[in-house]
């Protein structure tokens, strides 16, 4: 049965758009909360959740769409009015002081005060009450918080959305720093709050944990919900996984020209382990050729790209770039070698975003036109003007700075760099994540023409369809394990899902 | 949810988007733009000045005065730029000056620039900074403290260590080509005045014109960006904080020739007055934008706007709260052009 299936509609969302400096993180989101449900939101990284969150914790404005809240059309201008209107937000950084007692936080801008004086003793008895509801009446009201395990920290952060008025809790990823007894507890404190009527949206993208807490679940895929509202119950996981990485729009593939036997050898990986992330991971690279790797997130996918890369050391395992083995840990001794990252996080990861687009390009070689360490920026200017024109990089002005332009001429960028830097073996770690249908297509065929030029290129992505459209051998990954590598034109995606939810499973 | 309630209304954001500004805004958000800000502070400072001070003020002779007030800070502020474009701070370099002075002025070191030359003094000073410097480097890029807390031991071990050697005592120099040497001039222009130009014309080349600069930007705007590209960012920040040091160094150097003397007492507070001077140049304190020119004009106008105060008899209080109150100014200015940039989330 689907608990609160006649109730009525707590929190109805239609078409959420938000964008920012002109990058789509929502393009249409429709949400309906009942009164009592556990409400799963599923999505990739990058699928828009947090800005969703944010939207309905009052942090940020919908560019446009609307939202009912218990039926009536509203706004939520701030956090304020979220928490005023009973919408309580645990955010995966716990937003709980470690320094003051749990009833402290409990009632943090809320204190139970005359004309300023606090009556601890009133705080600590509705503190026990709320504790005791969440069946944790065995923690002090006086405990310093920042002794607490994540778990409590949990359950103090859903005692103070309990202190108000609050008919929605939005949790994100709550599991995602706890071990499976908490994970275990934590479930039974949902279930408690969802009998007393409370709403709860649940954000995870571990399958098995919606199966058994969910009631029904929308999935967000590129901003936009792909289903809304499914019952946990009757949907297939498989039929989840699809929605959640399968393609909205058909792509076009460049064809592949298939890698000759002679083709030398140039990404030699040999029992790369990160302990408790990755193990025994082995595979190599010929030039020409591109592998990629199909997996859920946190399968460890970007981590073995990380590692390969030496932006992680490895516990044990080694890594060769023709024939020559790389110094474990050193991203210098990488880029040397002519290994190039384009990382999952553009922004945070790849790109200065106040600096102009062609000091993005040259970011890992511009000493090469140095003289005597002076730069020789009009030479930049013009290798980057040449990456500009031979990628068609919008808009083409290389004065421009990164951070206004879109997804895709970002990731453009930074393959420019490492074009202009000149790899042997690049590494790409979700190159089409949020970069719109168009532009798929070209940075699609972007990658294949760097394969046919000889490069030896690794590519990891969130969708299915993709890393089978553009590898010529894919390795399937799911909790750290290589479970199958193989021909890209000898699997399909619905064994790359079976090969995923077993490993998931076992 | 306290902590989340002063998120900005991003709508503000992109309603700005660089698109959309218009030239002038665009103008003025440029490099060229932000300094002409600064230099109509500095004139508004100066016609301040001339309106209540009147001749005094307005003398070839002040104007010199108000250099030399501003060069032993400016080339301080000038090592500072460095470290904050980077994203760092450096809390140390008051003390280091200091420190630099004691070394250079124990009897030892000055009975060997009597034997040898007196560039050996100015030669330890340097040595003295720069050496503090690679310590604070070292601890901030290999033992990962946050550069605030190391330098700020550094501030409180460097003081220590002066007031150690120096045994509290105030070192007074011998070495008289030391003495001549800062007592003469170039040109009819003094030489702290010559040191300061030549520090803000070398750190504006390094700064903007070298791969060096190059990377300090790179490091200030994006860190793990930078590392991921392939910068060597432990060994940048390294040479970051020795730069740092080094500049405190010639600034010891520069209070040697001034004072005459060494005392564990140079240089207090100096670090607050650099900060102060770098971001009302315009450098972001939290990195990735930042220029020797506005720096040098921070400098200046705070010194301009002591001598103001000064040729009017006011009190060292009133500039104090003033100065207080243009640091916040300028803060409030930079988060407002922050803000219309473009948001990493």
């Amino acid at each position: 049965m689907v608990k609160g299936d006649s109730a009525p509609s707590l929190l109805a969302m239609r078409g959420i758009t938000k964008s920012f400096a002109g990058v789509h993180a929502l393009r249409g989101v429709d949400l309906d909360v009942r009164a009592g449900e556990v409400h799963c939101i599923l999505g990739q990284n990058g699928a828009g959740k947090s800005t969703l969150i944010k939207i309905l914790s009052g942090a940020y404005q919908p560019d446009a769409g609307e939202i009912d809240w218990q039926g009536e059309r509203t706004i939520i201008p701030s956090p304020v009015a979220a928490l005023d209107m009973g919408i309580a937000t645990m955010y995966q950084e716990l937003d709980v002081v470690d320094g003051l007692t749990i009833a402290e936080n409990i009632f943090l801008g809320h204190e139970h005060s005359t004309a300023g004086v606090l009556h601890t003793g009133a705080a600590h008895r509705r503190t026990r009450e709320l504790l005791a509801r969440l069946g944790h009446g065995d923690l002090s009201p006086s405990r310093e918080v920042g002794t607490l395990s994540a778990a409590n920290k949990q359950i103090v952060s859903m005692a103070r959305a309990l202190s108000r008025d609050t008919r929605l809790i939005i949790m994100d990823e709550p599991s995602a720093v706890l071990d499976a007894q908490e994970v275990k507890n934590l479930f039974r404190v949902v279930d408690e709050l969802t009998s007393q009527g409370i709403a709860v949206i649940y954000i995870s993208h571990r399958l098995e944990e919606i199966r058994q807490i969910g009631d029904r679940i929308t999935v967000i895929k590129d901003g936009q919900s792909m289903a809304s509202g499914l019952p946990v119950e009757g949907t297939p996981t498989s039929e989840l996984i699809k929605l959640m990485t399968g393609r909205t729009v058909e792509h076009v593939f460049p064809p592949r020209p298939g890698v000759p036997a002679s083709a030398p050898v140039v990404l030699d990986v040999q029992g790369l382990a990160l302990r408790g992330t990755f193990d025994e991971v082995s595979f190599q690279v010929r030039a020409g050729e591109v592998v990629g790797l199909a997996g859920l997130v946190g399968s460890g996918r970007s981590e073995i790209l990380e590692t390969i890369y030496g932006a992680r050391k490895a516990t044990s395992g080694t890594v060769a770039v023709n024939g020559r083995m790389l110094r474990p840990g050193s991203v210098r001794a990488a880029v040397n070698s002519g290994v190039g990252l384009s990382p999952e996080e553009r922004k945070s990861q790849g790109l200065l975003l106040e600096e102009p687009v062609f000091k993005n390009v040259t970011l890992s070689s511009f000493g090469r036109w140095a003289r005597a360490s002076v730069l020789n920026e009009r030479r930049e200017r013009t290798i980057a003007r040449e990456q500009i024109d031979a990628l068609e990089l919008r808009p083409g002005d290389p004065d421009r700075a990164a951070g206004a332009l879109s997804g895709g001429n970002q990731q453009k960028i930074l393959l420019a760099r490492w074009l202009v830097h000149g790899t042997t073996v690049l590494l790409l770690d979700e190159p089409t994540r949020g970069v719109d249908v168009g532009a798929r297509t070209e940075i699609y065929a972007l990658i294949r023409r760097l394969a046919d030029a000889g490069t030896a290129i690794v590519v990891v992505s969130s969708e299915i369809q993709e890393v089978l459209g553009l590898s010529d051998r894919v390795m399937v990954i799911a909790e750290g394990r290589v479970l199958q590598t193989t021909a890209a034109s000898d699997i399909d995606e619905h064994r790359v899902l079976d090969l995923i939810m077993e490993g998931v499973a076992a | 949810m306290s902590e989340q309630a002063p998120t900005p209304a991003p709508a503000v954001v992109t309603a700005a988007s660089p698109e959309a500004a218009s030239p002038l805004r665009r103008f003025l958000s440029g490099g060229v733009g932000r300094n002409l800000g600064l230099v109509i502070a500095l004139l508004l400072i100066v016609a301040a000045g001339a309106i209540t001070a009147g001749d005094r003020f307005l003398d070839v002779n002040n104007f010199f005065t108000i250099i030399r007030f501003a060069s032993i800070i400016g080339v301080i502020s000038i090592g500072m730029t460095f470290v904050i474009t980077a994203g760092g701070i450096d809390l140390s370099v008051g003390s280091v000056m200091g420190l630099s002075t004691i070394v250079a002025t124990i009897a030892g070191v000055q009975a060997a620039a009597d034997q040898s030359s007196w560039l050996l003094m100015v030669l330890v000073a340097m040595a003295v900074g720069a050496a503090a410097g690679f310590v604070n480097g070292v601890v901030i890029a290999y033992g990962r403290v946050v550069p605030f807390m190391a330098t700020l031991a550094m501030l409180v071990a460097a003081r220590g260590l002066a007031e150690l050697i120096s045994n509290k005592q105030t070192l007074i120099i011998n070495v008289t080509p030391f003495k001549d040497f800062f007592r003469g001039d170039l040109l009819g222009i003094d030489w702290l005045i010559w040191i300061f130009a030549i520090a803000a014309a070398i750190g504006w080349f390094l700064l903007s014109r070298t791969t060096f600069g190059r990377r300090t930007v790179a490091l200030g705007g994006n860190f793990e960006a930078a590392r991921l590209a392939g910068l060597r960012v432990k060994r940048h920040t390294v040479m970051l904080y020795v730069l740092a040091g080094l500049a405190a160094g010639i600034a010891g150097v520069m209070m040697l020739g001034r004072t005459g003397v060494g005392t564990s007492t140079h240089g207090q507070l100096y670090e607050l007055d650099a900060i102060a001077a770098v971001v009302v140049g315009g450098t972001l304190l939290i990195g990735g934008r930042g220029t020797i020119m506005g720096t040098v004009l921070g400098v200046l106008i705070f010194s301009t706007l002591t001598n103001v105060f000064t040729q009017n008899n006011l009190s060292t209080s009133v500039q104090a709260v003033v100065k207080g109150a243009i640091i916040v100014i300028a803060v409030l200015l930079q988060q407002r052009f922050a803000a219309r940039g473009v948001r990493s989330t």
